[in-house]
């Protein structure tokens, strides 16, 4: 089916943040906001769950605190024992002192790559992916707020676009996919 | 909104001196034979609590000046709060004193033992020393800090209250200098000062991570505190001005801040075991030989329950978890504290007993009891902070 999808422009954060109340108020569903930067309140309005990367991280660093200490339990303790300033050196855990620190820069190291790549994976902002923003103006001094037809089965798209226009738009631009 | 200090908080303040001085008198009543040992361990457990409270007084009084110095807006609903807290500082600088009087009178009282001439004409390492540590030089030293303590504490006190009255940004301005001359002072006495009270009871050894290790105890123990009376007034009724955010800020500290502590913690700990230099290492022997289960399990409750529990978003916006890990937290640092004195100078002989436990608890509903009148003598919201309205929209 034939899709038809809103890109409703603001010159001001309030005014798009009060625009979007008042559409969800009326049972709209907002799909996305594009803005040059974070708008504090607008996630619940428009029914942004809360992002999950907290739990991804703390899964990234224990997997780095797993392999540092599998890593320097072979390289140190089986493989190849070092007599590091006469500390016993057949025992992990008598040399655990000794390894915290590398096993926190490890967890550190694994949990903040972790967490960057995953964050661009799931926002397609890979180096080199096409942009995602519908409008340069949003990374300048624009807002643009996206609605789609699809997703708002209740009402027809003019309906849609007379509700849009009430919210002191400052340009409204329509695509069909 | 007034703050009234409500019936049930007068009878648990006054259940907790009454039992703590019950606890103390049986410590002293079965203690007293052990004649000059039982004068230290009394002194070591008064000065170990009094420091563990004036810690706590002081620590507000440095949060309050590094928000003044940053010119944040956040706190400012929670700002009478920390007030509150500092507002502990003057009787605190006063139990201070008058403890180390009385260790100055009796020659060091065996906790400062190089206060003892006896002691010092036979020990090379203490004269090598005694250019800095020596009575005069260490009470002009105790003297200033708490003067210069006060001095700050009694501007900022009258400060918040003028611009209550006064409003406008004349005050604010003076507050960010103040504090900002605060923080230059406090970067140097808080290590000075934990040298003078603290590390020099270990008189042959040093360290110099020691004073940054004492300030993030103190820190993290005061942001317990902040948290708990935030979230008890909450409970209450008052500050209803403060949001999830605010209480997940103060959540935030205190688990940035028990990391703090336990990162000096273990640097310290693993420079010294990895050296392993006699003069270095003696500090530890020492508590590992006399308080071996109590010393470690205090650190890890002290790293590992703030960091496993409060580690989650949820967890930090729960007055539950945030009272339950904070209490543990805050019991950790008091042992914390009472090793920090009691192992240069009981070493053996130290044991946490009625009288330690006595004294906590009577100096802990003393320090509730004033904390929450001097609540009661504010308003509880500043009207005229000029980033009120910044702290009432405050959202993360």
């Amino acid at each position: 089916m034939a899709d038809k999808v809103f890109y409703a422009m603001y010159d001001d954060d309030d005014v798009l943040k009060d625009g979007a109340k008042k559409l969800v108020s009326k049972g709209v569903k907002v799909t996305e906001v594009f803005s040059p930067f974070p708008i504090h309140g607008i996630d619940p309005i428009i029914g942004i769950k809360n992002t999950r990367l907290g739990i991804m991280a703390f899964i990234y660093g224990l997997t780095g605190l797993t392999l540092a200490t599998i890593g320097m339990r072979y390289f140190m303790i089986e493989d190849w024992p070092m007599n590091v300033g006469g500390k016993p050196n057949f025992s992990y855990l008598d040399n655990i002192l000794a390894f915290i620190p590398i096993t926190f820069e490890f967890t550190v190291l694994c949990a903040a790559h972790g967490m960057a790549i995953t964050y661009f994976l799931r926002n397609k902002t890979l180096p080199g992916m096409p942009a995602q923003n519908p409008d340069p103006r949003t990374t300048d001094d624009r807002f643009v707020m996206e609605l789609r037809v699809s997703e708002n089965s209740k009402f027809s798209a003019e309906e849609l676009e007379k509700m849009i226009k009430e919210t002191g738009i400052v340009e409204l631009d329509q695509k069909s996919l | 909104m007034e703050f009234k200090i409500s019936n049930k908080a007068k009878t648990v303040t006054l259940a907790l001196i009454v039992i703590g001085a019950v606890f103390m008198g049986i410590g002293i009543a079965f203690n007293m034979g052990h004649g000059e040992h039982f004068g230290t361990r009394f002194l070591v457990g008064a000065l170990s609590n009094a420091f563990f409270y004036f810690s706590i007084g002081l620590g507000a009084l440095f949060f309050l000046a590094l928000q003044y110095a940053t010119e944040t807006g956040w706190y400012a609903t929670v700002k009478r709060v920390i007030e509150a807290v500092a507002g502990f500082l003057p009787y605190g600088i006063g139990l201070m004193v008058l403890i180390l009087v009385v260790i100055s009178i009796m020659d060091g009282a065996h906790i400062y033992t190089w206060m003892d001439p006896e002691v010092v004409a036979h020990d090379e390492m203490i004269q090598e020393k005694s250019a800095y540590l020596n009575m005069i030089f260490f009470w002009i030293r105790t003297v200033a800090y708490m003067a210069i303590y006060y001095i700050f504490w009694n501007g900022f006190k009258k400060r918040s209250l003028e611009e209550d009255r006064v409003g406008g940004t004349d005050i604010h301005f003076k507050n960010y200098k103040k504090g900002a001359l605060f923080l230059v002072f406090f970067s140097v006495f808080s290590s000075t000062s934990s040298w003078d009270w603290i590390m020099s009871i270990d008189v042959h050894w040093f360290s110099t991570l020691f004073g940054w290790y004492t300030f993030a105890g103190m820190w993290v123990s005061t942001m317990v505190v902040l948290v708990l009376l935030v979230l008890y007034l909450k409970k209450l009724g008052y500050l209803e001005k403060v949001n999830d955010s605010h209480i997940h800020d103060l959540g935030k500290w205190t688990f940035a801040t028990s990391f703090l502590w336990s990162y000096l913690w273990f640097s310290q700990f693993m420079l010294i075991w990895y050296a392993n230099i006699p003069e270095e290492v003696t500090y530890y022997i020492n508590r590992i030989e006399n308080f071996k289960v109590l010393y470690f399990t205090m650190f890890i409750i002290n790293f590992a329950f703030p960091m496993l529990i409060l580690m989650s978003r949820d967890a930090k916006r729960n007055a539950g978890i945030l009272t339950f890990v904070g209490l543990i937290i805050l019991s950790g640092h008091w042992v914390d504290a009472y090793i920090m004195f009691a192992g240069g100078s009981l070493g053996a002989l130290a044991e946490i007993g009625c009288l330690e436990i006595g004294m906590a608890l009577l100096l802990g509903g003393a320090f509730i009891r004033i904390i929450l009148m001097n609540l009661s003598k504010a308003p509880l919201m500043p009207v005229n902070h000029p980033f009120l309205d910044e702290s009432l929209h405050h959202e993360i």
